[in-house]
C-alpha cells in the first residue's frame, strides 16, 4: 500500500511541476472555451444550446493532453522495471496512475467548468450538474487514456496513435456528460444520463486498470 | 483427421491452399447471381423506387462489419487465453476486411442517403455507430503499423481488440440512447423499411456472398501472413519448427 | 543465500543473445560478468532480477536452508540497480530517493542514512535535472543503502564514479559481502579484484 501512495505522490508531483501537466490540461480546457465563441459567433442563444457539448468537448481533449507523460516515461527510464519489482500489482499501479492523472487534469478542469460557465451562457441551473457530470466522467477518461497510455507506450511513435485508440472510447462519456448538462439547461431531469455517466465510469475504472496493467506487462521482453 | 490437427500453421497453410480457389470462385458467382437478383429481378420500393436498391450491398456491409468485429474479438480472446499463433494470425488478417466492409457500408449508406433523406450525411444512430466502428478498425491496424517489434504487437493487439469488444455495446447503446433523445420523430423508422420476401432473398445470398469472400480474402491473408513470419524466422536462424 | 542458474538461454527480442550459460554464486561471494557489448550482460540481469523469461535451462534463487524462495520473497531478496537510473529531472533528489524507498517498501527513517553514504546529503534539496553524470550515479546506488536486502544486481555500477566515489563503492560491496551478501555486477572495468568472473559472449 505504500508502494500505491508513494506512487501517486510522485506522479502528482510530476504532473504539477512537467511542462504537459496540469496546468497546461487547464490552460487547454480554458482555452476551448474562450476560442469556442470566436468560431460560432457571440450570439448568445447559440452558445447557450451549445455550451454542455463544448465543455464536454473541452474535458475530452484537455485530459488527452498529459497522457504520453504518465506511461512512456517510466518505461523509458526504468521505473517500470522497479515498479514490476515491488509487491503493489500492477493493476495497482495502473490505478495508482489513473487517480493521479484525474488529479491532475480531471479534478481541476471540474473545478474551472463552474468558472468558465458564463462565458458560453450556460444557464445558472446547468452548472451544478456540468461541475458533477464533470466529477463522475472525468475518471472514465483518465482510465481509458492510462490504458491507451500504457498500449502506446510500446510504440515509439506515441502520440497520435494514443489519440485514435482513446477517442472512440470516451464517446459514451461525451453523450451521457453532455446530455445531462443541456437537460439540466432545459429543466429536463438529467438523472438517468447521471446514472449512466457513473455506471460507464465505473467500468471504465475497472476495465481501464486491468486494459493499462495487461499492457503494462508486454514489457516482459 | 481431428480439427485440432489444422491449428498447426504449416497444415493449415497447405489446406488453405486447396481451399482458396473453391471459395474464391463461389463468392464471385454468389456475388453476381445476389446482384442480378437484388438489382434486376427483386421488385423496386413501393416508397423509395429503385434507389432502395443499393439495400442489397449496403444492409450485408454493415452485417459484415460488426460480424467482422466479432471475429476479430473472438481471435483475440482465442489468442489471450490458449496463446495460439493462429489466432492472432487470424485477428491481424480480418481487420483490413473488416474495414474494407465497413468503408463500403458507410459509403453506400451516404449514397443511398442522399435521395432518401436529402442529405449526404444524417446523424442517424446506426450509421453514427458504424462510423464509430471504423475509426476502431483503423485504430486496431495503425496500432498493428505502428509496433516495430512484432512479439510486441501481437499482444498489444489483442488487448486493444479485446477492451473495443467490451466497448462496442457499450458505445452502441450510449449513441441509441443519444439518438433516441434528439431524433424521436427520424424519417427512418428503428426497425429500418419492412421488407418482402422477394427482397430478402436477395439480400440474404448477398450476405452469404460477402461471408464467402470474407473467407476467402481471410485464408488468402492468413497464408501471406504465415509466410511472412516464416521468412522471419529463417531470416533470424531460427528453424520453425514442425511439432 | 545461493544463486545457481544452469545451461541458461535467453532471448532478446528475436534473437538468443547467450545460450549455456551457467554460474553458481554462494553467500559472501560476487560474480563478475564479463563480455563485449551486445553479449548479453544486461540481459543476464534482467533474467536474474525475473523481469525477463528464460528460453531453456534453470534459475533457482535458494535461501540459508537451500530451499527456493516463493515469488513474492524472491523480489524481496535482491537490489536491482541497472543502467536506467529510474531519475526524473522534475524531482529533488530527496524526493527521488524517497520514491524509491516507497516502491521497495523501506522505511523512511533510513533516508538521510542512505542520502549521506553516497555523498548527496548537501545535495538533498537540489532538483535531480541539475545533478551530474556521476551524481546520478551514486543517487541510483543509494537505494542499495535503503533496504538490507541479500542479493545486488548491478549494471555498470562505476562507470561515471569519480575515483572516491569507486572507492566508496567498494567498501560497501565489500562490508556487504563481509554479511554473507552476494553481488552480481556486469562491467567492462575491474571491480572488486575479479573474484569469480563469468564470461559471456564469443572471447576475442
Amino acid at each position: 500500500m505504500r508502494t500505491f501512495f508513494a506512487l501517486i505522490r510522485r506522479d502528482v508531483t510530476l504532473g504539477i511541476r512537467a511542462s504537459g501537466g496540469a496546468a497546461l490540461s487547464a490552460a487547454f480546457f480554458a482555452l476551448i472555451v474562450v476560442l469556442a465563441p470566436l468560431g460560432l459567433g457571440p450570439d448568445m442563444a447559440t452558445l447557450k444550446s451549445a455550451s454542455p457539448g463544448l465543455f464536454w468537448i473541452a474535458a475530452l481533449l484537455a485530459t488527452l493532453l498529459g497522457l504520453e507523460r504518465i506511461v512512456q516515461p517510466d518505461v523509458e527510464d526504468g521505473t517500470l522495471d522497479l515498479l514490476r519489482l515491488s509487491p503493489l500489482p500492477l493493476e495497482f499501479v495502473a490505478l495508482a496512475k489513473i487517480i493521479s492523472h484525474w488529479l491532475t487534469s480531471g479534478l481541476i478542469i471540474t473545478i474551472l467548468a463552474p468558472a468558465l460557465a458564463p462565458l458560453l451562457n450556460l444557464s445558472l441551473d446547468a452548472v451544478p450538474v456540468l461541475a458533477l457530470s464533470l466529477l463522475i466522467g472525468t475518471p472514465a477518461l483518465s482510465a481509458i487514456g492510462a490504458a491507451a497510455a500504457a498500449l502506446g507506450a510500446s510504440v515509439q511513435r506515441g502520440g497520435m496513435v494514443l489519440a485514435l485508440l482513446a477517442l472512440p472510447l470516451n464517446i459514451p462519456f461525451l453523450i451521457f456528460g453532455s446530455t445531462a448538462v443541456a437537460q439540466a439547461q432545459t429543466n429536463t431531469d438529467p438523472t438517468q444520463a447521471l446514472t449512466l455517466l457513473g455506471a460507464c465510469s465505473l467500468i471504465a475504472v475497472v476495465v481501464g486498470s486491468i486494459a493499462a496493467a495487461t499492457s503494462l506487462r508486454l514489457n516482459d521482453d | 483427421m481431428p480439427v485440432l490437427a489444422y491449428a498447426n500453421p504449416e497444415r493449415f497453410a497447405r489446406l488453405a491452399r486447396s481451399l482458396t480457389p473453391w471459395l474464391l470462385g463461389s463468392a464471385v458467382g454468389l456475388l453476381l447471381a445476389g446482384l442480378f437478383l437484388g438489382l434486376f429481378l427483386a421488385p423496386p420500393d413501393y416508397q423509395q423506387g429503385d434507389a432502395a436498391r443499393i439495400m442489397y450491398v449496403h444492409v450485408p456491409a454493415a452485417w459484415m462489419a460488426m460480424f467482422v468485429y466479432g471475429c476479430m474479438a473472438l481471435a483475440s480472446a482465442v489468442a489471450f487465453i490458449w496463446k495460439h499463433p493462429l489466432a492472432d494470425v487470424a485477428a491481424k488478417a480480418s481487420a483490413p476486411i473488416g474495414c474494407i466492409f465497413t468503408a463500403l457500408a458507410l459509403i453506400t449508406g451516404m449514397l443511398w442517403g442522399k435521395p432518401m433523406w436529402g442529405a449526404w450525411w444524417v446523424w442517424d444512430a446506426r450509421l453514427t455507430s458504424v462510423l464509430i466502428l471504423f475509426f476502431m478498425y483503423l485504430g486496431y491496424i495503425v496500432l498493428w503499423n505502428a509496433i516495430e517489434d512484432p512479439a510486441r504487437a501481437v499482444r498489444a493487439a489483442r488487448i486493444l481488440a479485446l477492451v473495443g469488444a467490451i466497448n462496442i455495446p457499450i458505445i452502441k447503446f450510449s449513441v441509441d440512447w443519444w439518438n433516441t433523445l434528439h431524433q424521436g420523430a427520424s424519417v427512418f423508422r428503428a426497425d429500418g423499411p419492412s421488407i418482402t420476401g422477394s427482397m430478402l432473398i436477395p439480400l440474404l445470398v448477398m450476405a452469404v456472398a460477402y461471408n464467402v469472400l470474407y473467407a476467402a480474402l481471410l485464408l488468402i491473408r492468413m497464408r501471406a501472413e504465415i509466410a511472412e513470419r516464416r521468412l522471419r524466422s529463417i531470416r533470424l536462424g531460427l528453424e520453425f519448427e514442425p511439432k | 543465500m545461493q544463486l545457481i542458474g544452469e545451461t541458461l538461454a535467453a532471448l532478446r527480442g528475436e534473437r538468443i543473445v547467450f545460450r549455456n550459460v551457467s554460474f553458481e554464486v554462494a553467500a559472501g561471494e560476487a560474480l563478475i560478468l564479463h563480455g563485449p557489448n551486445g553479449s548479453g550482460k544486461t540481459t543476464l540481469l534482467r533474467v536474474i532480477a525475473g523481469l525477463l523469461g528464460i528460453l531453456t535451462g534453470r534459475l533457482r534463487l535458494l535461501d540459508d536452508d537451500g530451499k527456493p524462495l516463493t515469488d513474492d520473497r524472491r523480489d524481496q531478496a535482491f537490489h536491482f540497480i541497472s543502467h536506467q537510473d529510474a531519475i526524473r529531472p522534475q524531482l529533488r533528489v530527496h524526493e527521488t530517493l524517497r520514491f524509491h524507498a516507497g516502491i521497495l517498501g523501506a522505511p523512511l527513517k533510513n533516508l538521510d542514512a542512505a542520502l549521506d553514504a553516497w555523498g548527496l546529503a548537501a545535495l538533498a534539496t537540489q532538483s535531480a535535472g541539475f545533478l551530474s553524470a556521476g551524481q546520478r550515479r551514486r543517487l541510483s546506488l543509494a537505494r542499495l543503502s535503503l533496504q538490507k536486502r541479500k542479493l545486488w544486481l548491478l549494471d555498470e555500477p562505476t562507470i561515471a564514479l569519480d575515483a572516491q566515489s569507486r572507492a566508496q563503492l567498494s567498501i560497501m560491496c565489500i562490508e556487504h559481502l563481509s554479511h554473507g551478501g552476494l553481488i552480481v555486477a556486469a562491467t567492462h572495468e575491474p571491480f572488486l579484484g575479479d573474484p569469480k568472473s563469468l564470461h559471456l559472449g564469443p572471447r576475442e
